[in-house]
């Protein structure tokens, strides 16, 4: 069994905090696992994706092929898109709606959600709502990955919540409880 | 212990396992993460092992041959352009030879990804005559650290360990040791083999030609053909170098695969790969330094494919989907063809950065000045040369804003500007500044300082709060060091400053001083 995934987004949202947290999981679950990140100069409000394998087998591209990514974790509209040749036939992206326009040349948003619509399955969010709803404005991250945990298959949503408990830990209790809320908020 | 390592990390991790005393470094993506792995670190804390950045590469790799030259283990890291600055420190510490083990790590930059070349650091083990280990895996690598200081100390030369920006910034589980080797004693060597006059250097280097039968030799053991199938026949072999192994693997091809980890390679593994295929297609990360080499090998008669040949593509970095094409594996079909709205998403200046309020200023003076140019340097403010601000006219090497304005207005180009951050200024600007005071150069400086080596993450910058003093100490006359506060609220400040200075004809330094915004928001927490 193997789950690939690009976690994408813009420079500063936070995917790498998903990335870590679904590593801590399957790291704690025993699965194999291979996370491509970005670091460096897109970092600055550029376009930032990571790519993550999991599998029980063995692993060897640290890159996902083309065509075989099985779940898109998008932060930001646009950006699910920018990978969506990634895909495979039956693959799912779950994004946040809200677009994040630092660029002159930003697409009509419309087109966006009428692209999204069009792939075969689409979840799309206001995680930043979702976010403040919960009272952690600063959690939409953890609403996102909340939104995708159904469709991980390969780790339980049990699993990837005492993950989140392991990787917030060291920033005391109340920020591990703030981004469990985010998380549970959009199971 | 199983750990979830950044290649970097596995590095760095085996590094201090195998009883490292020091690292040296001056940032640089993708191999910061190596020392910053190694400050973090609790043990090597209490252990005190050497972990400060460095003023650039040159002086690290020169201190980290200091620690070498007194018995203990040191580690070098950087990234391949970095190669070219300590190049003079590096190529004669093959000379030299080493007491305690000497490990280099120099992480290539396939595709570019943070880069202004794809140089392959291949070429400099090869030119310098050291080893060089390129691991596949954060495995290997973690592993390969150690073998590589057990190595040095065994051969006494240093070893190289080559990264590229995939295996450095990808994660994968780690087995590693929980003991930690001692730290080497301090061990002088005798005699006067590390004085290279002209006769001792030319002892020094029949020695190191020498050397070569042995590492040879080393690597010759480790040079295995394996295929899945056990097939002994086949019309396609594959050799696959470091990184690429993995997209080979991925392809699912099942030919004989010669897996190259250890440099220079061994002639008799290539030629039995030879003598078992009718095809040779080299597969390896960066430019193609063994498909070059086996041409020799092999003779001109042999089917050779790779990067030369247009099987697999001239430039970037390789991925599965590149690999699997070359080696007749189909891949996958795309799941949409059509044409979707999508942008280019440049990375940019954060919003409130002070480079942001320096370039302002400069259009707005510049604009008064049909003829001016302003020269630009590596770091976050090299982003001002897309828009909006469109602000620099080049960027090159680490230090080059300041000499090629100098060079430039040697030309007669007035104004000539340079603009270079604090941290490129320490780097490499510095000696730049010193060739245009002495000639007086009709050059303006800005000295953008954030207060960190921002680009990279905010590493502590050298020369923080030295500027000032750097300055006039290099002979700039003291009216003509120039701090300003780049904020839009000073504007009118700032940019009659930069009038005042580029109507004096001399050199002058004008330095907009705030902190970087993301260093700034860490403080605050």
């Amino acid at each position: 069994m193997k789950k690939d995934i690009i976690l994408c987004g813009v420079g500063g949202q936070g995917i790498l905090s998903i990335a870590t947290v679904i590593g801590e999981a399957a790291t704690r679950a025993g699965i194999t696992l291979k996370q491509a990140e970005v670091h460096g100069m897109s970092q600055r409000g550029g376009d930032v994706q990571s790519n993550l394998r999991l599998s029980t087998g063995t692993i060897w591209s640290d890159l996902i092929p083309r065509g075989q990514a099985d779940l898109i974790i998008s932060m930001e509209p646009m950006e699910a898109l920018r990978y969506a040749s990634c895909l495979s036939a039956d693959a799912i992206v779950v994004t946040g709606s809200v677009p994040l326009v630092n660029i002159p040349n930003y697409p009509p948003i419309e087109q966006i959600q009428q692209s999204l619509s069009s792939l075969p399955h689409c979840v799309s969010l206001d995680i930043d709502a979702v976010a403040k709803q919960a009272g952690n404005p600063r959690g939409a991250n953890m609403v996102l990955l909340g939104a995708a945990s159904a469709h991980l298959g390969i780790l339980s949503q049990a699993q990837i919540r005492e993950a989140i408990a392991v990787v917030f830990a060291p920033k005391g209790d109340a920020v591990v409880q703030a981004n469990l809320k985010c998380f549970d908020s959009a199971l | 212990m199983k750990k979830l390592l950044l290649g970097d990390e596995a590095i760095a991790l085996g590094a201090l396992n195998a009883g490292l005393s020091g690292v040296y470094a001056y940032p640089g993506t993708p191999s910061t993460e190596i020392t910053e792995f190694i400050q973090k670190d609790g043990g090597a804390a209490a252990a005190k092992v050497h972990s400060r950045w460095c003023t650039n590469e040159k002086t690290a790799m020169e201190a980290a041959l200091g620690m070498s030259y007194a018995g203990k283990r040191a580690l070098v890291c950087m990234k391949h352009v970095g190669m070219n600055v300590c190049a003079d420190a590096f190529v004669n510490s093959a000379i030299t030879g080493v007491n305690g083990g000497l490990v280099v790590v120099a992480a290539d930059d396939p595709s570019m990804h943070s880069s202004q070349n794809e140089q392959d650091s291949r070429f400099y083990a090869g030119f310098a005559m050291t080893p060089l280990f390129e691991p596949s895996t954060q495995q290997e690598a973690y592993d390969m650290v150690q073998e590589a200081f057990d190595f040095s100390e065994k051969i006494k030369l240093p070893v190289v360990i080559r990264m590229v920006t995939r295996l450095a910034h990808s994660r994968a589980a780690v087995e590693t040791e929980v003991e930690r080797r001692d730290q080497n004693a301090v061990n002088l060597p005798e005699g006067r083999s590390w004085v290279l006059l002209p006769a001792i250097a030319r002892r020094n280097y029949l020695t190191l030609i020498d050397k070569q039968k042995d590492i040879l030799k080393y690597n010759e053991s480790s040079s295995a053909i394996e295929c899945q199938s056990g097939v002994r026949k086949s019309a396609l072999g594959v050799i696959a170098c470091g990184i690429a192994y993995n997209y080979v693997k991925e392809s699912g091809v099942d030919v004989p695969i010669l897996k190259i980890n250890r440099y220079p390679i061994s002639e008799s593994a290539v030629k039995s790969l030879a003598d078992r295929c009718s095809r040779i297609v080299v597969v390896e990360d960066g430019q193609p330094v063994v498909e070059q080499e086996i041409r020799g090998m092999l003779g001109a008669g042999y089917r050779i494919e790779g990067r030369l040949t247009g099987i697999l593509p001239r430039t970037g970095e390789l991925d599965p989907d590149n690999v699997a094409a070359a080696l007749g594996a189909a891949g996958c079909q795309n799941l949409t063809s059509s044409e979707l709205p999508v942008a280019p998403r440049p990375p940019q200046l954060c919003p409130g950065c002070g480079h942001r309020d320096v370039y302002a200023a400069l259009n707005k003076v510049a604009s008064e000045y049909p003829e001016a140019r302003i020269f630009g340097d590596i770091g976050c403010y090299t982003l001002g040369a897309l828009p909006p601000f469109s602000a620099i006219a080049s960027c090159v090497d680490m230090g080059a804003s300041i000499t090629m304005a100098k060079g430039a207005s040697d030309a007669g180009v007035y104004p000539a500007i340079a603009v270079i951050g604090d941290s490129t200024f320490t780097h490499s600007g510095m000696t730049g500044l010193l060739d245009a005071v002495n000639e007086n150069a009709d050059i303006t400086v800005i000295l953008s300082d954030n207060l960190t080596t921002a680009m990279t993450g905010g590493q502590d910058s050298a020369g923080t709060s030295k500027f000032e003093a750097i300055c006039r100490g290099l002979g700039v006359s003291e009216e003509h060091v120039r701090v300003v506060v780049p904020l839009p609220a000073n504007m009118d400040n700032i940019t009659s400053v930069i009038r005042e200075e580029i109507e004096y004809h001399g050199v002058s330094v004008i330095i907009p001083r705030r902190e970087c915004m993301q260093t700034l928001k860490r403080h605050k927490k």
